[in-house]
């Protein structure tokens, strides 16, 4: 009874959220809402039993993507405004597509069963007094752990890519220069100069750092 | 796991966000970002499926495949995050319907 009232109250959430994420005329506001549809699909996973799964959703989603998400909407200067144009133009394209979709999905749900034999063929029934965790995990490193290790490799080349695409090579920007360093000799570095007893820097020739005065904040741009 | 929440309580759940999913790509046509968030809902969508056939089977393969879907999920947003990224440095904007130069 406790576990079907909290269904609805979570779906119901959940549901409510993404409608929120697609509707909402600001897109941090959609970020917002779809971090409260992955707690809440995490709640549901958790009914379900997958109690592994539920945590990982909320680590990798709600600590990782939606983040990432966060990042990426706050940091493009982008007239969100102008965006949104359009935007009652699609609306009815777009409910009849999706009103179509979900017919379609409810004939399917509603002329669906499952296999008569459909739990003799399970590849691996959940073994009992273990928890799902560990069940998992003794599933993922035997029979799974080439599709586990393909998993990393795609994550692998999802990061390379990531750096690859958005490194910037700036012409401003100082590096090190290596071969500069070690061929340096002394008469290029060190100059000794003969300082009388009271002189000042300036009548020595001494080269000391230009003091130059910072511009004022008026002239600067305002940035974002 | 039995529970009193049958299967089709998630089937339904699940089909009504992979709808509003779809719904937010027709919606949101000229904003990227929330396409990518659109097809993020789409993707939870599948893995509540995974897990309710899962549950309701006792079979844990499903939530295993659940668990790949989470890991391409995440590096698809990844990488349309990062192209997002140099699209806007390059153009000044991330109107998905200006994305035609390289049309021959």
């Amino acid at each position: 009874m406790i576990a079907t009232i909290a269904f609805y109250v979570f779906s119901v959430i959940l549901l409510a959220s993404a409608a929120m994420v697609v509707s909402s005329r600001n897109p941090v506001h959609s970020v917002l809402f779809l971090i409260l549809a992955f707690f809440n699909a995490a709640a549901l996973f958790l009914i379900a039993g997958a109690e592994f799964l539920a945590m990982i959703l909320l680590i990798v989603y709600v600590g990782a993507v939606a983040v990432l998400f966060l990042f990426v909407v706050m940091m493009l200067d982008i007239d969100f405004a102008e965006l949104r144009g359009g935007f009652q133009r699609y609306l009815p394209v777009g409910a009849t597509v999706g009103a179509v979709l979900f017919l379609e999905l409810v004939i399917v749900l509603g002329g669906w069963k499952f296999a008569p034999d459909a739990t003799t063929l399970r590849f691996s029934p959940t073994p009992a007094n273990v928890s799902n965790t560990a069940a998992l995990g003794r599933l993922l490193y035997t029979d799974y752990v080439f599709l586990f290790q393909a998993a990393g490799l795609l994550l692998l080349v999802a990061m390379i890519g990531a750096i690859v695409l958005t490194l910037r090579d700036r012409k401003t920007s100082r590096h090190q220069s290596v071969r500069t360093q070690t061929e340096r000799t002394v008469a290029e570095t060190l100059e000794l100069v003969t300082v009388s007893l009271g002189a000042g820097t300036k009548e020595t020739g001494i080269y000391g750092p230009k003091v130059t005065e910072p511009p004022a904040m008026e002239d600067a741009p305002h940035g974002h | 796991m039995a529970t009193e929440v049958g299967l089709g309580h998630f089937l339904v759940v699940s089909a009504i966000l992979l709808v509003l999913g779809i719904f937010g790509i027709f919606l949101n046509r000229k904003n990227v970002i929330i396409i990518l968030m659109s097809v993020e809902l789409i993707l939870l969508a599948v893995n509540l499926n995974l897990v309710a056939f899962s549950a309701a089977l006792g079979d844990l393969v499903g939530q295993v495949f659940a668990m790949f879907v989470l890991t391409v999920a995440a590096a698809e947003a990844a990488i349309g995050l990062a192209i997002v990224v140099i699209y806007f440095r390059n153009r000044g904007s991330i109107q998905v319907e200006d994305v035609n130069l390289m049309k021959g």
